[in-house]
């Protein structure tokens, strides 16, 4: 028997969370999905956000896709589990952009996100040396935490160049607080951070020791923490069959996907930071509930809000140099082991897929395929269904 | 204090920890096997990449970064 709700939301963000308040205010039916053990998405990770009143929860919980129009299949901490909706809100976020240059795979070099999502999961970080890079306020943003914890930042590495950083963060006065504050980090971060430089591959036996820069001085580290921009989670938007342009799921301006009754807010709209996500999803909220007033009364500030990820996307663009890190023996799929000399002879990611099993492993193409996009210029296709391999266990990986 | 088993270890730690964090705890810096045997560990933290599986209490693939440690849990790991 399927669980019932009038309002399914997936993905307890900050755009999640919003749009759980907003929906809860006409319905007493509302159900809040999320992965992660506790409710808060990226930026709010480990801050002990509560889900709105009477709102149920339900966490550990991944929706691996649709099973018909209506009905979604989910993996509740192991158990198999489907839920019924009459409206859905998809808030799944986004993720870090990973790109490949030898060494990406060696143990202790993570995400920038990554290795603070990591940090606030109890990993021990004091007295560690950590380097930052990649690209966007984001390093700043984790730089800074890890600093708060008493790691030992050696540098933050900015691949953007100097002049396009100061244009944005003369800006600065506009940008959400919690931003301003990340660059506003004082003495000690500021003289750590460089712009117009980047890793160019990492070294160490079993696992990292030491990195060697794009200004060729190498750096003994105990991590790499390292990402190249955020991209839209807009997989199960695609699996049902909502319309994604340049990887963005396109909605309308009530936030309605393509598809009746369903409905999307937050990053995977378009990057956009939380500000916007809040607000997107209470409009999303609101609008699936049928209250059109207190919908339209957000528009204005969802446009003021989204002035500032236009101007965050032209000054952290990823320069070409990028494109030339990897080797011909590089791994750019982590999960199969594939080689970009085996993808380089291939013009399509549905090729790439056939031949080399590219994007085939359990995440699917998540980590490669944005990598492969930048380096190759071919884009996945879209996702196919599961989502996810179902509860894990019980799918491919038993092959492994 | 949690207090947990990796590969066999016992390692204690904050509740609300994630299992990734004991098993780097426990001294291991890889937390699996690729396809050709290199050692890996986590590379996004929230549940992606699928780079931190481990076994929990028997039940393989576990993406450990995602998972909360509880009382008595018995990780194991391919790459230990
Ligand atoms: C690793 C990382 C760290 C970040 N750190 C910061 C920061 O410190 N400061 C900052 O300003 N911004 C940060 N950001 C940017 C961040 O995207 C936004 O600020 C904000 O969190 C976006 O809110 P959201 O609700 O749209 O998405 P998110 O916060 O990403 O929330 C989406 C949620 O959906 C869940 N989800 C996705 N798919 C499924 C599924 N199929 N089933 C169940 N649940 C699912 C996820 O587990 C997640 O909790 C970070 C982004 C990333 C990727
Ligand atoms: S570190 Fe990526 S899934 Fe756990």
């Amino acid at each position: 028997m399927p669980a019932n709700f009038e309002v399914v939301i997936v993905g307890a963000g900050p755009a999640g969370l919003a749009a759980a308040s907003a929906a809860v205010e006409r319905s007493r039916r509302v159900l809040l999905i999320d992965d992660n053990p506790a409710p808060g998405g990226q930026i709010w990770r480990g801050e002990g956000r509560q889900p709105p009143r009477g709102v149920e929860t339900w966490l550990e919980t991944q929706v691996l896709g649709p099973l018909r129009p209506g009905l979604l299949m989910a993996d509740r901490a192991g158990v198999p589990a489907q839920i019924s909706y009459e409206k859905l809100i998809l808030a799944t976020g986004a993720r870090e952009r990973f790109l490949p240059f030898p060494g990406w795979t060696l143990p202790s070099v993570m995400g920038a996100g990554g290795l603070q999502a990591l940090v606030k999961g109890g990993l021990a970080i004091e007295g560690k040396r950590v380097v930052v890079a990649g690209t966007g306020p984001l390093l700043l943003a984790v730089a800074a935490y890890l600093a708060k914890r008493n790691a030992r930042i050696l540098l933050v590495a900015e691949q953007a160049p100097r002049q396009r950083v100061l244009r944005f963060t003369a800006n600065l006065w506009r940008q959400p607080a919690k931003l301003a504050q990340a660059f506003s980090m004082g003495r000690y971060l500021a003289l750590k951070y460089r712009t117009g430089l980047w890793p160019v591959s990492a070294h160490g036996n079993g696992k990292l020791e030491e990195i060697l820069l794009s200004n060729s001085r190498r750096l003994a580290c105990d991590y790499l923490s390292c990402g190249f921009g955020l991209v839209p989670n807009s997989e199960l938007a695609a699996l049902l069959g909502c319309r994604i342009a340049t990887g963005e799921v396109l909605v309308d301006e009530f936030q309605r996907t393509t598809r009746e009754r369903i409905w999307c807010a937050g990053e995977p709209t378009g990057i956009g930071g939380a500000e916007l996500s809040i607000i997107e999803g209470r409009i999303a909220g609101y609008a699936a509930t049928g209250d059109r007033h207190s919908a339209t009364s957000l528009f204005t500030a969802r446009m003021r809000a989204s002035r500032f990820p236009r101007e965050m996307d032209s000054a952290f663009s990823l320069r070409p140099e990028l494109r030339r890190l990897v080797h011909p023996g590089t791994i750019i799929c982590r999960c199969e082991d594939v080689r970009f000399s085996q993808l380089t002879s291939h013009t399509t990611w549905r090729a790439m897929k056939l031949h080399t099993r590219c994007g085939m492993g359990p995440c699917q193409g998540r980590v490669c395929g944005p990598a492969v996009e930048f380096l190759l210029g071919c884009a996945p296709e879209g996702a196919r269904p599961p989502l996810y391999p179902a509860t894990v266990s019980q799918l491919a990986l038993d092959r492994q | 204090m949690i207090r947990l088993r990796v590969n066999g270890k016992p390692v204690s730690l904050p509740e609300g920890s994630v299992v990734a964090a004991a098993i780097a705890l426990s001294g291991l810096d890889a937390t699996r096997s690729s396809v050709r045997g290199e050692p890996r560990g986590p590379l996004c933290g929230m549940g992606i990449c699928f780079e931190c599986r481990a076994t929990i209490d028997g039940q393989p693939h576990q993406r450990t970064c995602q998972i909360p440690v509880r009382q008595g849990m018995e990780v194991s790991t391919d790459a230990g």
